[in-house]
């Protein structure tokens, strides 16, 4: 370094606008994430399933080729509601088994390091703070549900009878729509996790904790009380409810699908007065 | 001079008690020591005028930007450098740096740079692509000076930028604050409890004692006035010659056989009460000038009772309360 830069000189040049800081989060954040080549491989099996899917349209539309193969199982493939739905379901697996290993560092390497102090006392704001690092998780989130899913129905478009497409915009909508309950119900669960346990081993497994825990405590609930109250314990189930309307599918469980936007909804709310609670640069303890 | 630091009635409440009360006064000088024992408030104060903590009651000013509407300004204008370890341990201190550059505004590639700059200029250059979680304590201290410093602010706030530091570390932030108060490219506001390392480096001092203000001393004055506050000891004083130093227009008194104490008048100097004193065959043993450190200040400040609404005194030239 040129001797002369050594003497202290305050900064002369632009700054960024305001209103784009808030993606410095989540480039960081992301740098961060895919230097573990675990999470890099995770990410790359996470297309495994929508590019089967992918294969099952094209083959479903190329009767030379099944012909030659003799999968003639293919052709039967109805490819409607049940088939996005089937896709959702199963890519929400992934989705949630990476958002577990995604979300809990996020705050808490910030807690656990005192950052916080040192992020506020600039011109960022804690909605921005936390928008950033949400953003880390459902921009990965996304890029393998809904934006696969959409691909597919575009190439399912393309390949099917002309005006299938505008028949059936409704699944595009339900793909879209059903995909971000779930990215946003993740996301702000294992933010909110990570603020609260700044351990990020803890994180992880409470966030497993609150699914299959969940889920048991729902059942047990469901069958000592004799109702079905116990499903709002069960963020799953309340999902699927959610998707299984979406799609137009058969519900898996006895409940309405307001009483499962309400219950997501509560869940997403507790999550945000979580993170209000401790995104802060000091605690203040009364 | 504009006021860098004006509180106005300023208070701060956590639940039911009391942490600032009634803080008022401008602050100019460009280096201004927050004192005060431990638990006085000036972490506090520090994190009021950064946002942290809304005021209950009164406001405060940072370059004529209020705290409780333009806060976003305000940390345009800041760096801080808080008292605790305050970094990602699996960072590298250069990533850092840029991180906290770019959140403060400075686009990508400029950040890179200013990280580089401020990491050489603290001294941890050699150092700089190691993660901060290897750091020793010094080094910790180092980075977050950097940090502070990288997006260039026009107020850095140092919260105990010595603690934990061994002498020679010590002595090199020291040397550091120094040198950024003489660049006279920023103000500093300097939180601690050790008086050395304020008065080594303020002009202005404030003193807190249980949430309120207690003492407010402009270092530069006090010094410039001690010099014309003189102890004197002499063999064969008399009257006579407290008469003829009192005849040059120094005040003068005679506390004890052979002592005297003397305020010199503006035209007056030393050698002129040695000529007195040669002309009437006295000997002067002893002449020192009275030397009020910062521990004085300090000590009466803890007896006396706190500042409460002083009367504004425009005449005053810098940062009077």
């Amino acid at each position: 370094m040129a001797v002369y830069k050594r003497s202290y000189k305050a900064y002369q040049g632009e700054l960024t606008r305001e209103w784009s800081r808030w993606t410095i989060i989540p480039r960081y954040g992301l740098r961060g994430a895919f230097r573990s080549k675990f999470m890099t491989a995770f990410l790359v099996a996470s297309f495994f399933f929508p590019l089967l899917c992918l294969c099952a349209i094209y083959l479903r539309y190329n009767f030379s080729l099944l012909e030659k193969i003799n999968l003639f199982g293919v052709q039967r493939l109805e490819i409607g509601g049940a088939f996005y739905w089937w896709f959702v379901k199963i890519q929400s697996f992934f989705t949630f088994l990476l958002a577990t290993f995604l979300g809990p560092p996020l705050i808490s390497k910030d807690l656990s390091n005192n950052a916080l102090p040192l992020y506020f006392c600039r011109p960022f704001s804690r909605v921005e703070y936390i928008f950033g690092k949400f953003s880390v998780i459902a921009g990965v989130l996304s890029f393998i549900t809904w934006v696969p899913g959409l691909i597919l129905f575009l190439v399912q478009s393309a390949l099917a009878e002309s005006g299938w497409m505008r028949a059936n915009l409704w699944i595009a909508w339900s793909l879209f729509a059903g995909s971000c309950v779930w990215i946003v119900i993740l996301a702000l669960l294992a933010l909110a996790l990570s603020a609260w346990v700044r351990w990020r081993v803890a994180a992880g497994a409470l966030m497993l904790g609150v699914f299959f825990l969940g889920a048991g405590f729902a059942q047990a609930i469901n069958t000592v009380l004799r109702t079905d109250r116990g499903y709002y314990f069960d963020i799953g189930s309340m999902a699927g409810r959610v998707w299984s309307g979406l799609f137009g599918t058969e519900p898996q469980i006895a409940m309405t699908q307001l009483d499962a936007w309400i219950g997501l909804a509560a869940v997403a709310v507790v999550c945000v007065l979580l993170l209000d609670r401790k995104v802060r640069a000091f605690e203040v303890v009364k | 001079m504009s006021a860098v630091i004006e509180l106005e009635n300023l208070g701060v409440r956590f639940g039911t008690r009391d942490i600032l009360r009634n803080l008022t006064c401008s602050l100019q000088g460009r280096t201004i020591g927050l004192l005060g024992p431990n638990g006085a408030g000036k972490s506090t104060l520090i994190n009021t005028l950064l946002g942290f903590y809304p005021p209950c009651a009164g406001t405060a000013r940072v370059f004529g930007f209020d705290i409780r509407t333009q806060m976003r300004q305000i940390r345009t204008l800041v760096g801080y450098m808080p008292e605790n370890d305050s970094f990602i341990s699996d960072m590298t201190a250069v990533a850092f740096v840029r991180l906290m550059a770019e959140l403060s505004g400075l686009p990508s590639e400029a950040a890179l740079e200013r990280a580089h700059e401020s990491l050489f200029y603290v001294g941890l250059g050699e150092a700089r692509y190691r993660k901060l979680g290897t750091y020793s304590q010094g080094m910790k201290q180092l980075a977050k000076l950097a940090q502070a410093i990288a997006h260039g602010p026009k107020l850095l706030i140092l919260d105990e930028p010595t603690n934990a530091l061994d002498p020679p570390a010590r002595q090199r932030m020291i040397r550091l604050i120094k040198e950024m108060r003489d660049s006279l490219a920023m103000h500093l506001v300097v939180c601690s409890h050790l008086l050395k390392d304020v008065e080594d480096s303020c002009e202005e001092v404030v003193i807190l004692r249980n949430g309120e203000l207690v003492n407010y001393s402009n270092l530069e004055e006090e010094r410039r006035s001690n010099r014309r506050f003189l102890e004197m000891e002499a063999v064969g004083a008399n009257e006579e010659f407290v008469e003829a130093i009192e005849s040059l227009g120094c005040e003068c008194a005679m506390t004890g056989d052979r002592r005297i104490k003397i305020v010199l008048a503006d035209s007056i100097e030393v050698r002129d009460i040695y000529r007195l004193a040669a002309e009437r065959e006295i000997q002067i043993r002893r002449l020192s000038y009275r030397r009020d450190s910062l521990e004085d200040i300090f000590l009466k400040a803890m007896d006396s009772v706190p500042v409460v609404k002083p009367e504004p005194r425009p005449e005053v030239v810098s940062g009077r309360l």
